[in-house]
């Protein structure tokens, strides 16, 4: 019964060591991402830097899937440019064109009205009730460049929460079964 | 070293990077457009100059557009969407801009147009400051790509006015 024992011992030591290993190699992946996300947020200036279309309401420049780089530069709000925005109340961000602004003389501070491209009218429909006009902290950021279908991926995962999982599942298996 | 999972993923990695190398370098490859667009804008007519039901000073008028595009596009260009803003100053606010026509461009062929049209969306002022007033009508485009860095510019004319009385 010894050489059981041994070998038991044996396979356990080199199972912890390798199983560490692979943990904090997992950890080191993980916290990369991290780092790349945070400094992309950094290096932007918004809150989220990259989003991706949910609906159609800015076709046929960009459709579902796509994914839009964002920048948030302390330059006014002008006209045409197309804005990330959150509606108190609503979580889900809202990229759509500005087609009016005002701006005060004294305070630099803007009324700004959205309208997404392929929708008949404005977004006064979508904004909090009552509310007439967009202010420069509902802004998360302008559009500046694009990747088209690369989105997919984040729509399938949100609405389709199994395909996550069995993902994670898969990716944790392979980690576990790997040599390396 | 050459089991599947290594190869697949090896192969899936070089995919990724080679398409992020050509998205980058199409997205590149619009810099070397050399552009020159051109528009005239008119105010054919003003049909009518009111106060709404909020106390807004609002005008409808009638817009002959008509601009050459085409030197915009190129073989990375999705849509060009081209828009007409009115801009003026009040007391109160130092810039306002009021988009009054927005159209989508989807291809070289639609680029050189002429448009006779009513304001697609309300001109309306925050307050009643629009009697007599001078404005600037702006022909902004916007050239989106089909990868990369989208950009815009604009055509500024001067020298249109308002009507000093509400008809």
């Amino acid at each position: 019964m010894g050489w059981v024992g041994d070998a038991v011992d044996s396979v356990k030591s080199l199972q912890i060591r390798q199983v560490i290993s692979q943990v904090v190699s997992l950890g080191m992946i993980v916290t990369s991402a991290l780092i790349i996300w945070k400094g992309l947020m950094c290096i932007t200036g918004s809150e989220s830097p990259v989003v991706v279309v949910l609906s159609g309401s800015m076709e046929p420049g960009f459709k579902r899937g796509d994914i839009l780089f964002l920048h948030m530069s302390k330059d006014p709000i002008r006209a045409g440019e197309i804005v990330v925005f959150n509606v108190d109340g609503r979580e889900i961000p809202i990229v759509h064109r500005v087609i009016k602004v005002h701006e005060r003389q004294d305070t630099g501070e803007v009324d700004v009205l959205t309208k997404g491209d392929n929708n008949f009218g404005d977004d006064r429909l979508l904004y909090a009730q009552g509310q007439l006009w967009l202010q420069r902290h509902h802004i998360m950021g302008r559009a500046v460049g694009f990747l088209p279908y690369v989105g997919w991926v984040t729509i399938i995962m949100t609405e389709k929460p199994i395909i996550k999982y069995l993902l994670i599942g898969a990716l944790g298996l392979l980690v576990i079964t790997s040599k390396e | 070293m050459h089991s599947f999972v290594y190869r697949a993923n090896a192969l899936l990695t070089f995919a990724v990077m080679v398409l992020a190398f050509m998205c980058a370098m199409a997205s590149l490859s619009d810099n070397l457009n050399s552009l020159s667009p051109s528009a005239q804008l008119q105010v054919l007519n003003v049909n009518w100059f009111q106060k709404s039901t909020q106390g807004n000073d609002e005008v409808s008028m009638t817009l002959n557009i008509s601009a050459n595009l085409q030197s915009l596009f190129t073989w990375n260009t999705k849509q060009v969407f081209a828009f007409l803003t009115a801009e003026y100053e009040t007391p109160k606010n130092s810039l306002n801009q009021v988009s009054l026509w927005d159209g989508i461009i989807p291809s070289k062929e639609h680029a050189k147009f002429s448009i006779h049209t009513t304001n697609k969306y309300r001109f309306t002022d925050q307050g009643c400051n629009l009697l007599g007033k001078q404005y600037n009508l702006t022909l902004h485009w916007h050239v989106m790509p089909k990868t990369g860095k989208m950009f815009a510019d604009k055509l500024v004319m001067t020298g249109f006015r308002l009507p000093e009385e509400y008809r």
